[in-house]
């Protein structure tokens, strides 16, 4: 990828973006919908936008995820 | 109404146990205690090692980060069960906190490993590395370069530019700098994200970068 491209890329923002505060709250409600139907995420369309754009509660969302799948 | 209060209303067979369990009395709620830590300390381990992490924590450390978190996130889950809703199995809001602490840990411990890490320093040049840019195209990677720290110079505040420098330049992990800055993570991801649209602001009105929504469909 070029650098512009790249550039663009990292500086892109989605005003759905919910934020970490909005997305940690419900994260397990969101988990037990996705662990159950992938499909359940577009419930959640500020909290998946949220998750793709902020890599550290995407760790958090893969965790807890992992965690349920694990139980189940 | 929440779980506390009618623990069998709106609850799953076996979220309304752990209600059971965990609000009752003597030998019932202290194996109640038991199984939960137990179950939490296993995710905390779990957690730990999937994370990239179990790479620099091992051992008998990571045993002890893991019994910290499981230790904090059932203080956390004891303090917050009359807030439990049954909007998601017990277990997954109880594991839940033992995630975050972990997070949390794992971001005081990074400035263990990495005391001389700088937050200020800015080294503009490694900033296509950063972005993924492909190598070479050095004449492109100085125009960007110089277009970026002119849209940081002219755009940012100083509490944003310090941020954005830490965690694009200098790589530090958010929730590291989170715990250096005793703040939260969401004030962070915040100042950068509002960092992010100002550059790209910046770059669109100079002509540096496309404005999508001129974009014809």
């Amino acid at each position: 990828m070029n650098g512009w491209a790249a550039l663009e890329r990292f500086l892109r923002t989605d005003p759905a973006d919910v934020g970490c505060e909005q997305a940690t709250e419900i994260l397990h409600v969101y988990v037990d919908l996705v662990a159950a139907d992938p499909d359940a995420a577009r419930r959640y369309p500020g909290v998946t936008a949220h998750l793709a754009a902020c890599g550290p509660c995407c760790e958090d969302f893969r965790g807890l995820l992992a965690a349920v799948t694990e139980d189940r | 109404m929440n779980a506390r209060g009618n623990p069998a209303a709106t609850l799953d067979d076996a979220s309304a146990e752990w209600i059971r369990a965990l609000t009752g009395t003597g030998a019932v709620r202290e194996a109640g205690l038991a199984r939960l830590h137990g179950l939490l300390v296993r995710v905390a381990v779990r957690e730990l090692r999937r994370r990239e992490a179990g790479a620099w924590v091992s051992g008998p450390e990571l045993d002890d980060l893991a019994h910290q978190a499981a230790d904090d996130a059932m203080m956390a889950i004891l303090g917050k069960l009359g807030s439990f809703r049954g909007e998601s199995r017990f277990t997954t809001w109880a594991y839940r906190f033992v995630v975050l602490e972990v997070s949390g840990k794992l971001g005081r411990h990074y400035w263990r490993q990495h005391p001389a890490k700088h937050l200020a320093a800015e080294d503009w040049d490694r900033l296509p590395d950063r972005l993924g840019a492909r190598p070479g195209a050095d004449a492109e990677h100085a125009e960007l370069v110089r277009a970026v720290r002119q849209a940081v110079d002219e755009t940012l505040t100083e509490h944003q530019r310090r941020l954005f420098v830490a965690v694009v330049l200098n790589e530090v992990p958010l929730d590291a700098l989170v715990a250096r800055l005793g703040t939260n993570r969401n004030a962070v991801y915040k100042a950068i994200f509002d960092a992010r649209r100002k550059i790209r602001g910046f770059l669109v009105a100079n002509g540096y970068l496309a404005d999508r929504r001129l974009r014809p469909s």
